[in-house]
Parts: structure tokens; sequence; C-alpha cells
């Protein structure tokens, strides 16, 4: 692949090429939990939700406290925070913006998320501290709006997820600002900011958070001709379906790397931390194994294996290798169960005893073949002996969630590594 | 009172001689190339004869440039505006900010309308494009009669609302008809239906039928209900909204005619006096109702309906 011309991605070190230019991985958060486990698994950034100003109103959001706790933590990885500031706002949104963009500055946030120019004027305003980059709300698809946003003085633009990469590589050639793209996480299949079937079919205005997924119900289609509706489905067919599978680009980072793309966003504030752990420790480790050595990259199977443990649904990689197929959408099916649960956190290893303190998050019992990951271990499995509860009870089963449990593992683990289970 | 302008979305050059007729004063054409969801197409020797009896007839027509434009488009974008400026058209009407930088980098004198369709909900976003360039701004289907009328108490730009018909609801790049076909095993569809403006999607949970097609822009989704204002329009026209849309994609010629022509009553009314709009805005209305197909329901779309989130 030809190196571009603005941007300075690798050098020759020692015979060896090596990439300068590493991406930051940018991983979801919708609580602190969730946000220290994506920085201490390896994100360069997490994006958050404030009370304000962003969609998801569901997704869990920060308080201005909890934010400002979030960029102490990050702090000490050399972590950055961003939140989402992304709603079209309606007249009666616009109060309380300036006061709020302050508080976010103040908090040490290091940018924020907009779609509306009434949001990006006013941060320019009142909080020039903060960075701003454009939301994939605005569909950005095209170089000369790129340049568009560049000058009226953006820091970086979030592209529409139906850019591919050659198009991503021409907005790189003729424009110098940060382009964030998606890597992995559910897509909308409407160009973003352009769906308003919620609006619609539950008064719930999607563009200030409030999509319902109608996108992804059945629809029986019709025709009309001369006047009378046909079916244009018989016994035995599927429903018409919009739903997309998720993205995952897994194996194009190589390419997404050389293209000089700045950051690559994961999707998904209200996925659980094991799934944002997963994720993020799986791109981690081959954003690092390709940057260090990218002549003799390959990608491994068991990085592969180890992602699909947290997907609930089919992958695909939508537009970035071109245009998708039918092939890249689901009919008939929503979504499957994931292959693993989440049962455990550690929060303590005594490496005399060889005891495991965890905290509970799924059930389960002595017996079990359980697998341990981390960013400091590598993945491994074993079967649990004996489980106490804190008093040293024996127990016949973790129950409880939440419950601090403590067994033997020979293996050594640390706090905040996580305990995984097959599902049968 | 001001009237408010009333601008149609003509099929043809033929439509478009019984529309002024019918009374219309402005007119919005274009192409699928660069424009979404045109009622017609309207090639460049299209736009050049239309323009010409349009202003012939002293009234004003646009061009819809409002496509979400991929590299490979933009490319196109100036040589398209340069011979716009030629034919004189009105204004251009677009969504993507690519438009204000061609504008900008070319010096083509046409005024731009700002239309990004569900985006455009706040009057600061209408003054921004207006300092961009827009002399006007499309406001979003989705606002309410009260969103509506403080946009327009603080704008700094014309402001438009749709008054009449569908609006879209959904549009993604993906040719989900074809996908949903392909799926199927039923490759002869995919060609068959390509053109096909005759299908919807049923949601049989709400009963309501969702008109679908496809083009080079992918595929569009509209609205179970057409919007109908006619006996709606005190407050708009109390607050002097500066244009007035019925839209005619997925209509009948005739259809558009007849509801033209019953706006084009009511407004004259109203600016007479408000008592002889009231004296037959039902009679308007009864009329809209007998020439409305019988798939499509009217209602009046968000005019009178809170959204939350
Ligand atoms: S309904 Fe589907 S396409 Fe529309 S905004 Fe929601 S997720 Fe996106």
């Amino acid at each position: 692949m030809t190196l571009l011309q603005n941007d300075h991605i690798s050098e020759i070190h020692d015979g060896k090429r090596v990439i300068v230019k590493k991406p930051e991985l940018l991983a979801p958060a919708g609580n602190l939990e969730k946000l220290k486990i994506a920085v201490h698994y390896g994100a360069d950034a997490v994006f958050i939700g404030g009370q304000e100003f962003g969609l998801r109103s569901n997704a869990g959001n920060f308080s201005i406290e909890e934010i400002h706790e979030g960029v102490k933590f990050a702090r000490k990885y050399g972590a950055r925070i961003y939140v989402t500031t992304n709603i079209f706002a309606h007249n009666e949104n616009m109060t309380g913006l300036e006061a709020y963009l302050r508080a976010l500055e103040n908090a040490g946030a290091a940018g924020i998320i907009v779609a509306d120019p009434l949001i990006i004027e006013a941060c320019k305003q009142v909080a020039p501290k903060l960075e701003i980059h454009l939301s994939t709300q605005q569909s950005l698809t095209n170089w000369k709006a790129v340049q568009y946003w560049k000058e009226e003085g953006l820091h970086r633009v979030v592209l529409a997820r139906e850019t591919s990469a050659e198009e991503i590589k021409r907005m790189k050639e003729n424009v110098d600002i940060e382009i964030e793209s998606f890597i992995h996480g559910a897509l909308c299949i409407a160009y973003s900011g352009r769906c308003v079937l919620s609006n619609h079919m539950t008064a719930r205005d999607s563009n200030r958070g409030g999509c319902c997924q109608s996108c992804r119900w059945d629809y029986d289609l019709y025709a009309v001709e001369d006047g009378e509706s046909k079916p244009l489905f018989e016994e035995g067919n599927e429903a018409f379906a919009m739903s997309p599978k998720d993205l995952k680009l897994i194996e194009s980072i190589p390419k997404i790397i050389e293209l000089g793309i700045d950051s690559l966003k994961v999707e998904g504030r209200m996925k659980s931390i094991h799934y944002i752990a997963t994720v993020v420790s799986v791109y981690r480790k081959v954003i690092d194994a390709y940057c260090a050595d990218p002549d003799h990259f390959k990608i491994k199977q068991e990085w592969l294996e180890e992602l699909d443990k947290c997907a609930n649904r089919e992958t695909a990689s939508a537009y970035f290798e071109g245009a998708p197929g039918y092939e890249q959408q689901m009919f008939g099916e929503h979504g499957k169960q994931t292959k693993y649960d989440f049962v455990g956190m550690v929060l303590e290893y005594d490496e005399e005893t060889k005891m495991v303190t965890l905290q509970q998050r799924n059930y389960f019992k002595p017996g079990d073949e359980v697998e341990f990951f981390g960013p400091e271990i590598e993945n491994f499995t074993v079967v649990i002996d004996e489980v106490w509860d804190e008093d040293g009870e024996s127990l016949d089963a973790a129950r409880h969630p939440l419950q601090i449990v403590r067994f033997k593992c020979g293996h050594k683990l640390y706090p905040h590594n996580m305990m995984r289970k097959e599902m049968r | 009172m001001k009237k408010p302008e009333l601008l149609v979305t003509p099929k043809s050059v033929e439509h478009i001689r019984a529309l002024i007729q019918a009374g219309a004063d402005a007119f919005l054409i274009g192409e699928q190339q660069f424009g979404l969801r045109l009622a017609g197409e309207f090639n460049i020797e299209q736009i050049t004869e239309a323009t010409k009896f349009i202003h012939h007839s002293g009234k004003k027509v646009y061009v819809a440039m409002n496509a979400i434009y991929h590299n490979d488009r933009v490319d196109r974008l100036a040589s398209y505006m340069q011979k716009l400026s030629e034919i004189g058209v009105d204004a251009i009407v677009f969504g993507d900010p690519a438009v204000v930088m061609i504008k900008r980098e070319t010096g083509i004198p046409i005024p731009l309308h700002w239309n990004p369709e569900t985006i455009a909900t706040n009057w600061f976003q209408a003054n921004y494009w207006g300092k961009r360039g827009a002399t006007r701004a499309v406001l979003a289907r989705e606002l309410s009669m009260d969103e509506i009328i403080e946009i327009k108490e603080n704008a700094e730009v014309e402001i438009q609302v749709q008054v009449h018909g569908m609006t879209c609801m959904f549009q993604s790049k993906r040719p989900l008809l074809g996908h949903y076909f392909m799926y199927e095993g039923k490759a002869m569809e995919v060609e068959n239906r390509k053109h096909a403006r005759n299908m919807y999607l049923h949601d049989k949970e709400r009963n309501s039928k969702y008109p679908i097609y496809e083009d080079l822009n992918g595929t569009h989704i509209f609205s179970p209900n057409d919007v109908c204002m006619i006996d709606e329009l005190e407050e708009l026209l109390e607050a002097e909204i500066d244009a007035f849309k019925i839209e005619g994609v997925l209509q009948s010629e005739d259809y558009v005619i007849a509801v033209t022509k019953c706006y084009r009553q009511a407004i004259d009314a109203y600016a007479e006096s408000p008592d002889a709009y009231f004296d037959i805005k039902e009679e308007l209305l009864a009329k809209i109702e007998e020439i409305q197909p019988k798939l499509r329901p009217l209602d009046t779309g968000f005019f009178f309906k809170e959204t939350v989130y």
C-alpha cells in the first residue's frame, strides 16, 4: 500500500519498518465502572454521555462529578475522555448549554462530540479548551464537506458509516484534519441523523436519543397494482427486514492504520463491561502488533475467536471494504445469545496462598470450567475447585450477584482480570 | 399580511404549466444525481426549458442539490452549479456543506436554501447557515407548530414549512429492496422493480403502510399519512412563514394540481380576511378528502403532536 502524502505513518528503524503514527483506540462507556475497565484494558480514549444534550438517553449517563472522576482515572493511564453532546437541539433544548459546556471543560474532558452547529459555536465561545469533534450524526461522506468542517475550526470529524476505505483515503489526502472511523459495533442502517422512523412509529425523537430501533422490526412488502395491494412475499418467505449485521473491522486494521485514520471507534455505550474489556483488549493487541512490525504482521486466529466470545449478533465489514450486499443483513433472525457469560471480576490475588478474591457477576459453581483474561495475562482455562464465601464457609455455588467469593488458582491473576464461562 | 410563497414539486414541464394555472408561486425541480426524492426528473435541458417558462410567468424556480454526496459526486457539483447559474435558476437547495464550499470557491452567485430535512430543528442552525450563504431554511417536518413559530420569530432567513404531502422517514444508502429480493432468491424482481414506485411496507402492529422505493441515493421510506394543513393554516399565516411547500412525491399530477388550487384559495382568502378563510376551510378540506388516495390517510404530521426522547 502506498503511503499518503500528508501523513507520516511509518519509519524504518534498524532496517525494520515500524508504524510511528499509531491511531487512538476509542472505546465507549456507559458508566464509571465501564470507563475504568475500558482504560485499564487498553483504550487510549473513552467517549461517554453526559446528562444533557446527548443521544442515548438510556445509555447510562455521567454527572459532572463522575466525569471529573473518570478524567482523573484516565489521566493516570494517559487516556482522554470525550463527551457526546450530539443531539440536534430543538428550541427548548437551547437553554443551559453554555453552563454545561463550561462544566465539561472544568471537569477536564478533552473534547465533545457534536452534531448541531448551535453546540459547536457555543463551545468555541465559552469552552475553548474543549476539542470539537463532528459527530457521525452529520453523515459526513465527502472530502469537500470534511474541508468545510476543517475551515470551521473543528479538531476532528467522525465519518458517516457509509464511507469506504477509498473514500477515506481521498479525504486524508486532501484535508489535514483528524479522522475518526467506526471499527466495531452496532450500526444504523440509515444515514445517521436521517432516520425518523421512531418519531413516526412511537413518537420518540431519534435525533434526541429516542430511537427504538424500528428498523429492526419485521415488515411485509406489498405492491399496489390496479389499485389493489399485492403481497411480494409467499408462504415460507421471511419478512422484509432492514437489520444490518454489526460492524467488525478487525481484519481491516492494517489497512486502516496505513490510511492514517487517527481514531478507531468502538460503538456501544450500553454494552457490558465484559464486552468492552473483550473488544478493547483484542483491538489493543491487533493495533500494537501491527504497529510494531507491520511487514510481518499476521492476524491470529485466537484474536478472532476471542472477539467472538462477546458477540451477540453476526458481524460484517459494512461499507469500509466496499458496498455491502444482502449477506450483510439479517432476515428472520434477531440476534443470538453470546457464547460466554461473564461470571466474575478479580479483586485480589495472593501469590503465596494462590487465593483469588473475586466479585461474582453470574452463577458458577465448583467443577465449572472457566477462562480468565486481562491485560496483564495470557488467557487460560481452569476448572474451579472449592469455593468459599468471605467468612470462609464452603459454597456449593456462587449464586449472588456481587457476592465476594474466594477459590484457589495456580496462575497469577491481577485485579480487574475477568472470568468468563462458556454457556452450554 | 405578507402572503407565503406556494411552492410545489412538479413532475414534468407540462405539469408546471398546469400548476401555474392552479396558482403555484415557485417550483422545486432537479434530478436524483444531485437532489433527493423529487417528484419528477428534470435534466439540464428540461431545467432550462422549465426555467424559461416559469420566469416568463413571473414565478420562481429552485433546483434540488440536497443529496448526501460521496466523493465521486462532489467532482461534478461545480460544473452543475455553473450550468444552473447560467440558466438563471433562483436558488439551489442544499443539505451538504460541500455545496457551500463550492459556492465559496467558485463565486457562483446563486442564493442557497438550506434543507437537510430531519436535522433542521432550531433557529440557531437556520441563522448559522444564513451567515454561510443561505437565504432560506427549510424546516424539519418533525417539529411542532410552537417550535416552528419560535424559529420564525428568531430567524434571520426565510423559513419554509411543508404543509401538505408525505414526508421521508428514512434514507439508507443500501438497496434494501434489492437485498430482500436477493435474499429470497428472486433475482428477477431486483431488475423488475428497480424503478418501481408502487411498493409499501406494511407494519402489522400499527396497521400502517409506508411507501418505499430505491434510486441512486439508496432506499427511501415515507410516512404512512399525508400531512394536510389546509384547515389549520391560520397560525402559520399569522406568523408570516415565508413559504408553504406542497410535496408531490409519489402523488399523481392531477392530485397535486387540485391540492395546489385549494391552498391557493386558502392563502388568498386569508389575505382578504381571516373570516373569508374560516368560511371556506372546511370545504377545502372536504375537497382534498374527496381526491385522497384510499391508502393514504390525512393527518397534521407533527404540528400538534409532541415527541419525547
Ligand atoms: S431506527 Fe434504526 S436506522 Fe433508524 S435511527 Fe434507529 S437504529 Fe438507526
